[in-house]
C-alpha cells in the first residue's frame, strides 16, 4: 500500500537560544533576528511516522506556513526523507494566531494535492498551543485524533491507531482522509544521512504566496487572527539577595528560619561543628 | 581570491552530523576516553548515516562527497571525542588506499562493506624502527609458489585490533641501484598468521585502539597487491600526506572548537566577584586567543581540503594545517584549563581530554617537527 501523506511542519527557534529570545513589546511577538530555527520536534516524530507508513509507492509531501528561509528547514525534512516540499510564505500571512494558521495551512493542502493522511506533531516548542492539528481537520472537514502514539494501515482504507491521554490509552480504527497529530511517543525520528542531504537539493519545493492560494485577505495575518495578544512581558529573572547579620550562630538561625518558612524541611542535630551553620 | 565560505549543502551536512553526535557521540565520548573503548559498535550507524565512505563515489557505496566533507565529519565528531574521529580517520586512510590505489575488482571487493561499516579499515605502515622514515622499513614480503607471504611488525597502528580490512606495506626487494622496493597489499584482517599484538596504553586519542599488528608468514594472492611492485611508498607517502593529516587537521580543528565551547560554557556559568566569569578581561583574552586559532586551523586545513578536492597537490597545505591545529589544540586547551582553575583538571570537564587529545594528535602522522621540514622543504625550493 502506498499512500500520499503530508506533514505539516513548523521552523521554530533553537532552545538552544531561548536564552536570546526577545519579546516585541510593540508588535508583542517573538523577536527571532540572529536566533537560528531548527525544524520542531514534534514535526520530526510526525515526519518520521510518514516515512514508515509511506509504503513503496506511496508519497510524503512536507508543507510549512513561514518566512522564506524556511525553505532551509524544508530542505532537511527532504533529507530526512520527504518526497517534495511546499511552502506557503507571504508577508500577508505574518503574525497569524493558530486559527489564521490553520486557515492557511488548509488551503496550502488543498492545492497542494489529494492527500490520504495528514501528519503534525502535537505541538510547537515556541507557542505549543496544541491547537493547530484539531482546527486544520475541522477546516477540511476531515475526522482527526490528537497525540497518536502507534499507528499502522488497517487495509487500504483505514489505521489503527493508539491514542494516549493523561492516564489512558484508546484505540481507533480511523478512515481514511484523515487527520493524526502524532505523539513524541509514537517513535524514534531517524538521523539524516549525508546522502539524504545530497538528495534533497534535487527533489521538489514549491513556494506559494497569497495570490497562488484560494484564501479570502480578512482571515490572513495578524489582522485576520480573532486571538490578539494582551500585556506581553518578561519576567524578572533578578535574584533578590538578602543580607543576614551577627555573629555566625546567629546567622545560621536566621537562615535556618528562613529556610524553613519557604518550605524546606531542615533538621539540626548535635554532629555540628561548634559554631557552624551545620544544617 | 574568493570567499570562503561553506555551501548551503555542506552546512546542512554539518548539521546533520552534530545530530548525530549529539546523540551518539557526546554521552559516552567521556566513558570512552576513561575505558579506552573504541566503539566499534557505532561502525553501521556511521555506515549508514555516509559518514564511513563520505569521500567515495556511490558507484562503490559511498556518500560520494569529498575531503572538505570528510574534514566536516572529523571536526564534528572531534568536538566531543578525538579518539572516534582519529579511528574513523583511520579508517579512511584503508578506504583511501583502495580507492584511490585498487583496481576496479579490489573497489568493488572492498569498499562496499567499508562504506556500510560493516567492516573496519586501516593502514599499517609504522614500524619500530620509525614511522617518518619509512623507508627504512623492515617488514618484508617474498614471492613463493605464486603467493606472496609477509613477514613483519608494525606498530603504533591505529585500529590495530579493530581493523577488518588492513593495508599493509612491505619490502619486497631492491632496485638496481639497491634501494628498497616498497609494495602495498590488502590484508583481510582474519588472515591466517596476521594479528594484533601489544596495545598502547596511550595518554590521549583514547577510544581509539592504538597497537602492534604482527604478519606471521601471511599468504596473500597477487591480486591483493595495490597497484604494481615498488608502488608501495608512492601509496603510503600520498595516503598519509593528503587524507592522513588532512584528518588529523580536521580532528583537532574539532578539538579546539571543543575548548571554545567548554570555555564558554564554564566563563558564562561560573559566578565570581559577584559576576560571570566571562566579564572578566583576563578571562577574555583566553578565550580571544582561542578563537584566533580555531579560526586560523579552520582556515589552514578547509582551504587545503579545498584544494584536495579540486585536484590540486596539497601535501605542503596539509602539513601546514596539521602542524598549526595540533599544536594550537594543545594550546588551547592549557588555556581553557587555566581559565577554569581547579575545575580545568577535574576529569569531570573535558578539557584535560581535550589536552591529552591535542598532545597525542602531534605524533600522529609526522611530528611538528616533521611538518615543519615539509614546509621548509617547500618553502625553500620555491614551491
Amino acid at each position: 500500500m502506498g499512500i500520499s501523506i503530508a506533514v505539516c511542519i513548523k521552523p521554530v527557534p533553537d532552545p538552544a537560544h531561548y536564552d536570546k529570545i526577545k519579546i516585541d513589546p510593540v508588535k508583542k511577538t517573538v523577536v527571532r533576528e540572529g536566533i537560528p530555527t531548527i525544524l520542531n520536534p514534534c514535526d520530526k516524530h510526525a515526519l518520521e511516522a510518514a516515512l514508515q507508513l509511506r509504503g513503496p509507492d506511496g508519497l510524503v509531501t512536507v508543507i510549512a506556513m513561514a518566512p522564506p528561509n524556511a525553505e532551509e528547514t524544508l530542505r532537511e525534512a527532504l533529507a530526512m526523507g520527504a518526497d517534495a516540499a511546499v511552502l506557503l510564505t507571504d508577508r500577508a500571512f505574518a503574525g497569524a494566531d493558530t486559527w489564521a494558521t490553520s486557515y492557511t495551512l488548509a488551503a496550502g493542502l488543498k492545492k497542494a494535492g489529494n492527500f490520504d493522511l495528514i501528519l503534525t506533531g502535537t505541538e510547537s516548542a515556541d507557542g505549543a498551543t496544541t491547537q493547530v492539528p484539531a482546527q486544520l481537520a475541522e477546516w477540511l472537514s476531515w475526522p482527526h485524533l490528537w497525540n497518536a502514539v502507534a499507528i499502522e494501515t488497517a487495509g487500504e482504507t483505514a489505521l489503527k491507531v493508539k491514542t494516549k491521554a493523561e492516564n489512558e490509552w484508546s484505540d481507533y480504527q480511523i478512515g481514511l482522509p484523515c487527520l493524526l497529530a502524532v505523539s513524541r511517543e509514537a517513535n524514534k525520528p531517524r538521523l539524516t544521512s549525508l546522502m539524504g542531504v545530497m538528495k534533497a537539493k534535487k527533489k521538489p519545493l514549491t513556494v506559494w504566496n497569497r495570490c497562488d492560494l484560494d484564501v479570502e485577505d480578512a482571515s490572513l495575518g495578524m489582522p485576520g487572527s480573532p486571538t490578539q495578544p494582551g500585556a506581553i512581558f518578561e519576567p524578572e529573572m533578578g535574584r533578590k539577595g538578602i543580607v543576614l547579620s551577627g555573629d555566625a550562630e546567629e546567622i545560621a538561625a536566621q537562615l535556618v528560619e528562613k529556610l524553613r518558612s519557604a518550605g524546606l524541611s531542615i533538621e539540626t542535630g548535635d554532629t555540628c561543628a561548634p559554631g557552624g551553620a551545620g544544617v | 581570491m574568493q570567499f570562503f565560505q561553506f555551501t548551503e549543502e555542506q552546512d546542512m551536512l554539518r548539521k546533520a552530523v552534530r545530530e548525530f553526535v549529539d546523540a551518539e557521540v557526546a554521552p559516552k565520548a567521556k566513558e570512552w576516553d576513561e575505558n579506552d573503548h573504541c566503539p566499534v559498535e557505532l561502525w553501521p550507524m556511521m555506515g549508514e548515516l555516509g559518514l564511513c565512505g563520505v569521500f567515495v563515489p556511490e558507484e562503490y557505496g559511498g556518500a560520494g562527497l569529498g575531503m572538505t566533507e570528510r574534514a566536516i565529519v572529523l571536526e564534528e565528531i572531534s568536538r566531543h571525542s578525538a579518539g572516534l574521529g582519529i579511528a574513523l580517520m583511520t579508517h579512511h586512510l584503508g578506504v583511501a588506499a583502495i580507492l584511490y590505489y585498487g583496481n576496479e575488482d579490489q573497489k568493488k571487493r572492498y569498499l562496499p562493506d567499508l562504506c556500510s561499516g560493516k567492516k573496519v579499515g586501516g593502514l599499517s605502515v609504522t614500524e619500530p624502527g620509525g614511522g617518518s622514515d619509512f623507508m627504512g622499513q623492515k617488514c618484508t614480503g617474498e614471492l613463493k609458489d605464486g603467493m606472496w607471504v609477509l613477514n613483519g611488525r608494525k606498530c603504533f597502528i591505529t585500529n590495530s585490533h579493530i581493523a577488518d580490512v588492513d593495508v599493509w606495506t612491505v619490502i619486497t626487494g631492491q632496485d638496481e641501484k639497491g634501494r628498497p622496493v616498497m609494495t602495498a597489499f590488502i590484508i583481510d584482517g582474519d588472515a591466517e598468521g596476521h594479528a594484533p599484538g601489544r596495545k598502547e596504553h596511550k595518554l590521549g586519542l583514547r577510544g581509539s585502539v592504538t597497537g602492534d599488528v604482527v604478519c606471521n608468514n601471511v599468504k596473500v594472492a597477487p591480486s591483493q597487491m595495490l597497484q604494481k611492485e615498488g608502488a608501495g611508498a608512492k601509496i603510503a607517502m600520498t595516503t598519509i600526506q593528503e587524507v592522513g593529516r588532512a584528518g588529523m587537521s580536521a580532528i583537532n580543528v574539532g578539538i579546539l572548537r571543543g575548548c571554545i565551547e567548554e570555555g564558554v560554557k564554564f566563563a558564562n556559568e561560573r559566578i565570581i566577584y559577584g559576576k560571570p566569569l566571562s566579564k572578566v578581561q583576563a578571562i577574555q583574552l583566553l578565550i580571544g586567543e582561542c578563537r584566533v586559532e580555531y579560526e586560523a586551523a579552520k582556515l589552514l586545513t578547509y582551504r587545503a581540503a579545498g584544494m584536495r578536492d579540486a585536484g590540486i597537490p596539497c601535501a605542503t597545505e596539509f602539513a601546514c594545517a596539521k602542524y598549526f591545529s595540533t599544536e594550537a589544540a594543545v594550546r588551547s586547551s592549557k588555556r581553557i584549563m587555566d581559565a577554569m582553575g581547579g575545575y580545568g583538571i577535574v576529569n569531570e570537564y573535558p578539557v584535560g581530554r581535550f589536552l591529552r587529545d591535542g598532545l597525542a594528535s602531534i605524533a600522529a602522522g609526522g611530528t611538528s617537527q616533521i611538518q615543519l621540514l615539509i614546509a621548509a622543504g617547500a618553502t625553500l625550493s620555491g614551491k
